[in-house]
């Protein structure tokens, strides 16, 4: 066995009393959000959960609409697993992980009606705004998806409307139109089962040695509004109903973080 | 959205009976085949409603490519993919970001029922064609993957069978076809394994509350049961 599979085993060994960097099951990293760290992106947000960090920006520009909602705006979240982030990722198209996690990222913000896309429409079947969320991994050290969510959300919170010009085209340099309409804040909240043990925000070991992973991302109003089971186990109805209950918790905080972050953003 | 909603999907249920007459709690007409791919070591053909899925596996079998190889146990490398007809608007054939995450959520679906430890360095190809769809196509594959791992032969801790929990009009309901789907609220694909009622599959999207979470956990594990039913009714019937 080599010393990085006992490494891994010794984790799920003792997973029950304790984790590797001391934390309690349900306890996060340290979570830091920056707003406005891009001058070129529409908004943009970088968010580390410990040592993972992820930067997103929004970029908009002007589409058409798709035949079936003429009146209403495009979102599209894109995820890069850039090889700078991580030995094991490679460039090139993207793969499962990445194309996964922002599909749950998109669903939770796309099931939340987070953007009012009706505000997003220039002229019916012809313009709307296209808002593209690209989300790039700097480094990774586990539970991208948390970090990925925050950071996209954030990014959105902050982001300006460039103004159209008489001419049709779009001037991103002087007053901006106004912000993105944005109305909800889901939090995505990810939690892990090692061993029989349900841990919070796993770190990269202890994600190379958890057998089921849960994203549960929740609204304002406690209710939950995108879920996703990744890893190769299976989960008990009550290890889920535990990390539903967890995720509720968590949220809460994290979108009070997110809150004063983009409330200070704007002064 | 509302604004967009055709008259007649208005009410998506009328006295407790949905568009197409079945309780809030009923499945669609479920019908399983097995063995309808002679060249492949299993295969299965599951029809809910108006969707219709065929899946084949081959193997285990030496592993290609070798780089995926594993010591310790097989692979199992799972392919979903919506055929270009099965649809009404063309599907461009190829994968998609939508299959690719489908693919990934049924091989996790699979993988923890089957003893892959007993074949060592092999892989095991699943390769699930929606012909037809109608809504719950991912939930109708896992379903037909099961059986045609089972018809393969590999040996398996249970059966796994699929179904989706939707609510429509503010109600929770069972297996939600294709128009109730379109404009329905919320949807939640869920797999359960036969044997110790564990989850291995659970995606949702739309809004729930956890009380409402809580129902829809213990509907979809009432509502699968005639499918396990289903699944080894079609497995007896091929050896009789």
């Amino acid at each position: 066995m080599s010393i990085l599979q006992q490494n891994r085993q010794y984790l799920r060994e003792k997973i029950t009393s304790s984790r590797e960097d001391g934390r309690s099951h349900t306890e996060y990293r340290p979570i830091t959000i920056k707003t406005s760290v891009l001058d070129k992106a529409e908004g943009s947000a970088r968010v580390t959960i410990g040592k993972s960090d992820v930067i997103v920006g929004i970029k908009m520009d002007i589409g058409t609409p798709f035949p079936d909602s003429p009146k209403e705006g495009i979102l599209m979240v894109n995820s890069e697993f850039s090889a700078i982030a991580s030995p094991e990722f490679e460039n090139g198209p993207p793969r499962e992980d990445s194309i996964e996690l922002s599909r749950v990222i998109d669903r939770g913000i796309r099931e939340s009606h987070t953007i009012d896309v009706g505000k997003l429409c220039i002229k019916e079947g012809e313009k709307v705004w296209m808002v593209f969320a690209d989300i790039n991994i700097l480094n990774y050290d586990g539970n991208l998806i948390d970090a990925a969510g925050i950071a996209t959300i954030t990014a959105l919170m902050t982001a300006n409307i460039p103004k159209i010009e008489k001419d049709g085209t779009i001037n991103r340099d002087g007053e901006f139109k106004s912000t993105l309409p944005v109305t909800e804040i889901p939090v995505p909240i990810s939690a892990g089962l090692i061993n029989g043990t349900i841990v919070v925000d796993m770190s990269k070991n202890e994600e190379k040695c958890a057998d089921a992973v849960m994203t549960i991302t929740t609204k304002k109003d406690g209710n939950f509004c995108a879920m996703q089971k990744a890893g190769p186990s299976a989960l008990s109805e009550e290890q889920i109903l535990k990390i539903a209950e967890l995720s509720q918790k968590e949220s809460k905080k994290i979108r009070s973080m997110i809150e004063k972050a983009v409330k200070a953003n704007k002064n | 959205m509302a604004s967009n909603v055709p008259k007649k999907y208005e009410k998506l249920v009328v006295g407790g009976k949905r568009l197409d007459g079945r309780k809030l709690d009923e499945l669609r007409p479920t019908k399983i085949e097995v063995g309808i791919i002679p060249s492949a070591d299993g295969s299965a053909y599951v029809e809910v409603g108006k969707t219709k899925v065929m899946a084949a596996v081959h193997g285990p079998r030496e592993m290609f490519p070798r780089h995926m190889m594993n010591e310790d146990r097989a692979v199992l490398n799972v392919r979903y993919a919506m055929l270009p007809f099965s649809t009404s608007d063309r599907i461009r054939p190829g994968p998609s970001r939508r299959s690719n995450e489908i693919s990934k959520v049924a091989r996790h679906a699979l993988e923890s029922v089957i003893f892959l430890e007993e074949y060592p360095t092999m892989g095991i190809n699943l390769t699930l064609d929606v012909i037809q769809a109608d809504a719950g196509t991912r939930a109708t594959a896992i379903t037909a993957g099961a059986v045609a791992l089972a018809h393969a032969g590999i040996p398996m801790k249970g059966l796994v069978a699929a179904t989706a929990i939707g609510k429509i009009n503010g109600k929770l309901a069972v297996d939600l076809d294709g128009p109730e789907d379109n404009f329905g609220d919320t949807d939640m694909p869920f797999a359960m394994v036969s044997t110790n009622k564990d989850i291995t599959l659970l995606q949702m999207d739309g809004d729930f509350t956890p009380d409402e979470f809580k129902e829809a956990l213990s509907m979809a594990k009432k509502a699968i049961e005639p499918i396990f039913e289903e699944q080894r009714k079609a497995l007896l019937r091929y050896h009789e």
